[in-house]
């Protein structure tokens, strides 16, 4: 990736985060350790990769995203809205009674979202159904599932991994964000789904494991996934939960909380100082 | 009478109606030749995908696959498509309301040597429950033929309840229209009504045969929708008999009894006396044995219509 369209993503990253945050601040509640860990794939996805069109945002043969792990809303509405599917305003309103912008992603309700979605593990099996449908329109659309890594506890999830290496869906990308904590503490000591590069190889996916702040290793990621036939692929993101927001990074207590007025500014602060630095 | 369980109807409909909708894909959870969409497979491989033993994620697939636009119909015994996969089906399926139809054979008790941990007597109650979810019990063969059909051109979720045992056909296919929510009155009279659903409908006929016999004039219905549920028949019936039994095989708790207690409770309040499961598990035996040991036959519809007539 030159480094013209990596300081542009990086840009674009930044303005998400503020996104996410305002989002999460306006509705005194929310996910954002785990929207801010996922926020750099999902840039990359909705503005260098995905055929998508802001102004057509159900286009038949357009690319899909279904969010699995629902609760990370915050940065696919903020994703979307610096993407033109609504006005970025609308973030501050999210949770709020009269928004349409719900706790958890809504099929119908929300421009650019791709399938209602919150309750764990149900996503990945709804994006299988759409590589399935794919396959038999031929192959005019990708499909990307992105999981958490606690997501991985719930038995559904391996049902689809089944099914989706069983009908060779090789439309079908399932990204699942590694950054290691989950609502009770690491996954690792709470129930621990590793290894999890090695469960989807036995399952029969291809497997690429990258730093999932890294848009060079994003973008190589995305590119190879390409290139294998006959088989779904795994793109497990190594992440640090609350990336980009100092005092979030790897702290489980901010996996489901809003920052109050003073931790909102903090935040605020410093994704804007980040913003003046790549603009400069 | 011709006799035919409604699972078969329900895999001959598929292929009948795979000849007018190319955009049908049907699903199944490695129960194809019970569910007889092995029949629908046969015909047509390649729009026909087994999701293994797991419910769950076929439920989840077949979401996915109407996202996109083309029929779905996802299908497997009762328990597992309304029992184990309820929670997607909440979520997946009716919360976006995604035009998903769920053929769920193998329903109520007469499912039969199984036994219980195989007949599913609360599915009605949990389709019934969900926002926006449409719930058909057909009653025969031509009913269950021109239900499948019609509900391939109603866009939203539909749950379909079919049978393992063969029963009689007594409807007409020259003559039979299937209305959705629109109850059908089989026989006339105003000493009692008797709403009927599902396999029960014939035993309801034969019922009101017996009774005529014996002097009471009873109305039958059979309600092939339990949602959304006629309720102009239903308060008709309140009105016009003053006392409604209801036949299902089903729990009596949150079914079709439950559906009718609900309207006539607000407009027309008459007793209702329900016949179904009595909440209780059931247990192995052939079908129509166990059907009799529950009261789901004629003759306890004449006991109970009877006794609630003081007669």
């Amino acid at each position: 990736m030159d480094q013209v369209h990596k300081k542009q993503l990086e840009i674009n990253a930044a303005k998400v985060r503020l996104g996410i945050i305002e989002g999460v601040y306006g509705a005194k509640c929310g996910h954002p350790g785990g929207s801010l860990s996922v926020c750099d794939t999902l840039t990359y996805l909705y503005f260098n990769r995905m055929n998508i069109d802001p102004q057509n945002p159900s286009m038949p043969d357009r690319d899909r995203l279904v969010l699995s792990k629902g609760h990370t809303a915050p940065a696919l509405y903020s994703v979307l809205a610096n993407r033109g599917f609504f006005p970025v305003e609308d973030l501050k309103t999210l949770r709020h009674i009269d928004s349409y912008l719900q706790g958890h992603p809504v099929l119908g309700k929300i421009p650019g979202v791709d399938m209602s979605t919150g309750s764990l593990g149900q996503g990945i099996s709804a994006a299988c159904g759409m590589a399935l449908s794919g396959k038999l329109d031929n192959d005019i659309y990708r499909v990307y599932a992105v999981l958490g890594d606690g997501e991985l506890e719930e038995g559904l999830v391996w049902e689809a991994a089944m099914l989706a290496a069983h009908y060779q869906l090789d439309n079908l990308v399932a990204i699942v964000d590694n950054n290691g904590l989950q609502i009770d503490g690491k996954i690792s000591e709470v129930m621990s789904p590793y290894p999890i590069d090695e469960k989807f190889k036995a399952f029969g996916w291809h497997v690429i494991v990258i730093d999932g702040h890294d848009f060079d290793a994003i973008e190589k990621a995305f590119n190879e996934a390409e290139t294998v036939a006959n088989q779904p692929t795994a793109i497990i993101l190594k992440t640090t939960k609350g990336k980009g927001v100092s005092y979030m990074e790897n702290q489980v207590g901010w996996h489901g909380k809003a920052p109050n007025e003073e931790e909102y500014n903090t935040a605020v602060a410093e994704l804007k100082a980040k913003l003046d630095e790549l603009t400069k | 009478m011709d006799k035919k369980a409604t699972r078969d109807s329900y895999g001959e409909a598929l292929v009948m109606l795979a000849e007018k909708r190319p955009d049908l894909i049907v699903l199944d959870a490695d129960l194809a030749a019970a569910t007889k969409t092995g029949i629908y497979k046969k015909a047509y491989p390649d729009r026909f995908f087994d999701c293994g033993i797991a419910e769950a994620d076929m439920m989840g697939v077949a979401a996915g696959i109407a996202t996109t636009g083309k029929l779905v119909f996802a299908s497997s015994f009762a328990m597992f498509a309304a029992g184990r996969a309820f929670e997607i089906v909440r979520n997946s399926i009716c919360y976006p309301h995604l035009n998903v139809k769920i053929g769920a054979t193998h329903a109520g008790i007469s499912v039969g040597e199984d036994g219980a941990s195989h007949q599913c007597n609360e599915d009605i109650a949990l389709m019934r429950v969900l926002p926006g979810m449409t719930v058909i019990n057909p009653a025969d063969d031509v009913e269950t033929k021109a239900a499948v059909l019609a509900m391939a051109d109603y866009v939203g979720p539909t749950y379909m309840r079919f049978g393992r045992l063969a029963i009689p056909t007594f409807n007409d296919p020259k003559t039979y229209k299937f209305e959705l929510g629109k109850g059908i009155e089989l026989r006339s009279g105003n000493d009692v009504a008797i709403i009927a659903t599902g396999l029960m409908v014939n035993e309801a006929i034969e019922a009101g045969k017996i009774l005529a016999e014996q002097g009471i004039n009873a109305r039958v219905i059979n309600i092939h929708t339990i949602k959304p549920i006629d309720r102009d028949i239903i308060i008709r019936a309140a009105k016009e008999t003053g006392k409604i039994i209801t036949v299902e095989e089903h729990s009596v708790i949150g079914g079709l009894g439950s559906a009718v207690a609900e309207v006539v409770t607000e407009t027309v309040p008459v007793p209702v006396i329900k016949i179904g499961v009595q909440d209780k598990f059931g247990h192995s035996g052939p079908a129509v044995p166990l059907l009799k040991e529950f009261g789901l036959c004629a003759d306890n519809i004449v006991k109970v219509t009877k006794e609630a007539l003081g007669k």
